[in-house]
């Protein structure tokens, strides 16, 4: 917009001059906002504290108070305070579940740790091919849990299990071996199912790790004299371990929470012998009706996870300080 | 009903109010334009059942002048689905309920007396476990269906050959013919695992047979640990090393149908969809003869008899309307309408015995003529059923020592090595925290 100002004394003709438009200024104002920097902190990370919020704090906030109250399927909530905590831990079916949850995600994870790590130094060889190897190893990761661990339960049936029929076929088995019938069997059947499904997921998060490191590190230590093994244990391990720190605590939160793989392979059975804390929480929460309880059983998972994390924290940092 | 020349009497009319009146006069209800119906059903163990109901849904939708949608699912997600619907307040309108589900569900249900009042009246009255199952506080808080009888189907032949013509009395006796069986790799089957159907019907009435019980009379002080109990647990400890496929420990309630049509087993506790199947599917399952299998299994109507006599635990099932559904005039109109019996009858018919009627009306339809000798033991099957919680009422607490599988564990527990005493005695410690706590 321009307005024409009033000369001066004199006889000089109106001078036209350009003054700020409106638009102009807001845009200066956001520009002069968006500069300040807690205001633009605070624009970037709204969404992202709304989804947390929305996603996971409200329902961890619900899930403590259920845990707290005595609330059941379609009856209101009064407060109970840790009643729901001491009957859980009263309950014999809840320990059971606890130290099969604890078995299965210690030895799940020493599995996928090992032999994740053997694939990972495998892939990281030079070989025809490697490129179709490392996209099909992670198969096991991309379908879906609940269709591969469907498979599983076919070739573990009792009646018509394919491996039970190829060692009987070729001679190993004169008898049914019984994979999901027996309790201790059943727990390693599902360990075992949880091992194959996780493990490309250690691979290749540590075949990423092992690509980082400097050849010239593992050339230098063999012309030291260093043979596969020293390498391996005085170069590459260290290099890898702050990459395995975080993808073994990682798994071991996945592993302690799993559900799919349990409801799917055994239902938890035979008598309760592979109820982890998640398919029994629930079944108290859902089936039974008792959200509080079932709200609960799922709580208790939390000091264990949250005691992991904070090693985890602890032991990257003084990584990072060394 | 009364009719004068055309048209029809103004009283007749109001007396038979609701679903007959609104199609005697051929006119829909005025639900709004567009308003759906929505019902979550199980997939049946029979599939024509469920093809039935869905050919049936457009003359219902016809009828009441609303579009009714029916979704069937796995019977093991029923409950997952019914908890979401009722926490966030939406969802189907109608709901099936398997066993006595109405006591968990009771505040988030409709009171359909008025509905299944009168259906049970005109159809010869509802069997006592609908009583028991559907009944809370007085109220009916579901509409009886139908009820899922069991029998043990075995294999005639099998028996035949070890000298067995008769399906044994006594458990003693089944025992025995179950050692030979197994002897020559044909076991007896049963499923107890966690699954919502085979495992606790057979662990229930078993328990039953023997005495035991969970509860006394009140339902409110815990009698597992009784002489009947523990002899029951030794005796299936010992059964079942003798006798059965111990493979049943990881079984749902499909693993022993699919054993007995591909020969596996001898016997099993099941509903009559072994029968059904083996039939409608005669080119595809068939014996070792090469012969179509329906033709070589029998049904024993009960399990055999305990030193207390011989139980049974079959499935009631019922249709619930939720609270929160906004359409609960037109579900009760659409609940009628199913009951109708041309509607009703088909279903019924279809399923030759496997689901059986919720009144006693439904004994003498002429299908029981029609159907073979194995399937006529299901006629009279729900005037048999105990429910859970017996001889206390089928309470939610009941649901809750069901759910968690507390009688199947305890024998799971104890064929897999528990001392039985131990099993009891762990079984009677979950029970107290249930019913006492």
């Amino acid at each position: 917009m321009k307005k024409p100002i009033a000369g001066g004394a004199g006889s000089a003709a109106p001078v036209e001059v350009a003054l700020p438009h409106s638009g102009t200024s807001q845009r200066r104002a956001l520009t002069g906002l968006l500069e300040n920097e807690r205001f633009l902190a605070f624009v970037l990370l709204a969404p992202t504290v709304l989804l947390l919020g929305l996603f996971i704090a409200y329902p961890f906030v619900m899930g403590v108070w259920f845990s707290l109250s005595d609330i059941s399927v379609g009856n209101p909530a009064h407060f109970v305070g840790l009643r729901n905590f001491v009957k859980a831990w009263n309950d014999s079916i809840f320990r059971t579940a606890f130290w099969n949850t604890s078995f299965y995600t210690f030895w799940a994870t020493i599995f996928k740790l090992a032999l994740g790590m053997w694939l990972a130094l495998l892939l990281n060889r030079h070989f025809r091919g490697k490129r179709i190897v490392r996209a099909s190893m992670l198969l096991p990761f991309i379908v879906p849990t609940v269709l591969s661990t469907f498979a599983w339960r076919w070739m573990f049936d009792p009646t018509f299990s394919v491996l039970n029929w190829t060692l009987y076929k070729t001679g190993f088995i004169v008898a049914k071996l019984p994979f999901l019938s027996n309790g201790d069997w059943a727990l390693w059947c599902a360990i075992a199912v949880n091992t194959w499904r996780g493990m490309p997921f250690f691979a290749i998060t540590l075949l990423a790790g092992l690509q980082t490191i400097n050849t010239d590190l593992h050339e230098a230590a063999s012309l030291d004299g260093a043979n596969g093994w020293k390498r391996f244990w005085h170069v590459t391990w260290p290099l890898l371990k702050p990459v395995t720190v975080v993808v073994v605590v990682f798994s071991i939160i996945q592993t302690f929470s799993d559900f799919q793989l349990i409801y799917v392979l055994t239902g938890g059975g035979p008598a309760n012998s592979t109820h982890l804390l998640a398919t029994y929480a629930y079944q108290i929460g859902v089936a039974t009706g008792l959200l509080g309880e079932g709200a609960a059983i799922s709580l208790c998972m939390l000091p264990v996870l949250f005691i992991v994390v904070w090693i985890q924290l602890r032991y990257l940092r003084r990584l990072e300080g060394a | 009903m009364a009719f004068q020349g055309d048209r029809m009497q103004r009283r007749t009319f109001l007396k038979s109010a609701g679903v007959a009146g609104i199609l005697a006069a051929g006119r829909a209800p005025a639900f709004a334009q567009g308003t759906k119906l929505h019902i979550v059903r199980w997939v049946d163990f029979i599939p024509e059942a469920d093809v039935e109901l869905k050919r049936q849904a457009p003359e219902a939708s016809k009828a009441l002048g609303a579009e009714v949608t029916f979704e069937f699912i796995n019977a093991n997600d029923l409950q997952p689905r019914i908890t979401a619907a009722i926490q966030s307040g939406s969802g189907a309108d109608i709901i099936q309920m398997l066993w006595n589900w109405p006591h968990l569900y009771a505040n988030a249900l409709v009171d359909v007396s008025d509905v299944a009042e009168p259906i049970g009246k005109a159809q010869g009255g509802y069997y006592d476990v609908f009583n028991a199952s559907a009944k809370v506080g007085g109220k009916w808080l579901a509409v009886p269906h139908g009820c899922g009888g069991n029998a043990v189907a075995y294999r005639r032949s099998w028996f035949n050959e070890i000298g067995v013509k008769e399906f044994p009395a006594t458990w003693d006796e089944y025992r025995e013919i179950g050692k030979k069986l197994k002897a020559k790799g044909k076991p007896i089957g049963q499923a107890l695992g966690h699954s919502f159907g085979d495992p606790p019907v057979f662990a229930y009435a078993f328990l039953w047979d023997f005495g035991g019980a969970e509860v006394d009379a009140s339902g409110k002080k815990v009698a597992i640990n009784s002489k009947g109990t523990i002899e029951s647990v030794k005796f299936l400890q010992n059964f079942w090393k003798d006798a059965c496929d111990e493979g049943g420990l990881a079984w749902d309630d499909t693993n022993n149908n699919r054993a007995f049509h591909a020969g596996e087993i001898s016997a099993t506790l099941n509903g009559a969809s072994i029968y059904i199947v083996a039939k409608r599917q005669k080119d595809k399952i068939k014996d070792d003869k090469g012969e179509p299998l329906y033709q070589d299994i029998e049904h024993a109507a009960l399990m055999p008899k305990g030193p207390a006599g011989q139980f049974a635990l079959y499935l009631p099932f019922q249709h619930s309307i939720m609270k929160y559904s906004k359409n609960q005039k037109l579900a009760k109109d659409f609940l009628k309408w199913l009951h109708q019996d041309a509607n009703y009858g088909k279903w019924f018919e279809v399923n030759e015995g496997y689901s059986v009627g919720a009144a006693k009306k439904w004994e003498d339809h002429p299908m029981w003529a029609k159907v073979d000798k194995p399937l006529q033991v299901f006629r009279q099957a729900a005037r048999l059923t105990r429910a859970f919680g017996h001889p206390g009422p089928a309470s939610a607490k009941a649901t809750e020592a069901y759910t968690k599988y507390v009688i199947v564990d305890m024998y799971a527990k104890a064929v897999q090595g528990t001392k039985a005493e131990d099993a009891v005695k762990w079984a009677e410690g979950e029970l107290k925290k249930i019913y006492e706590g």
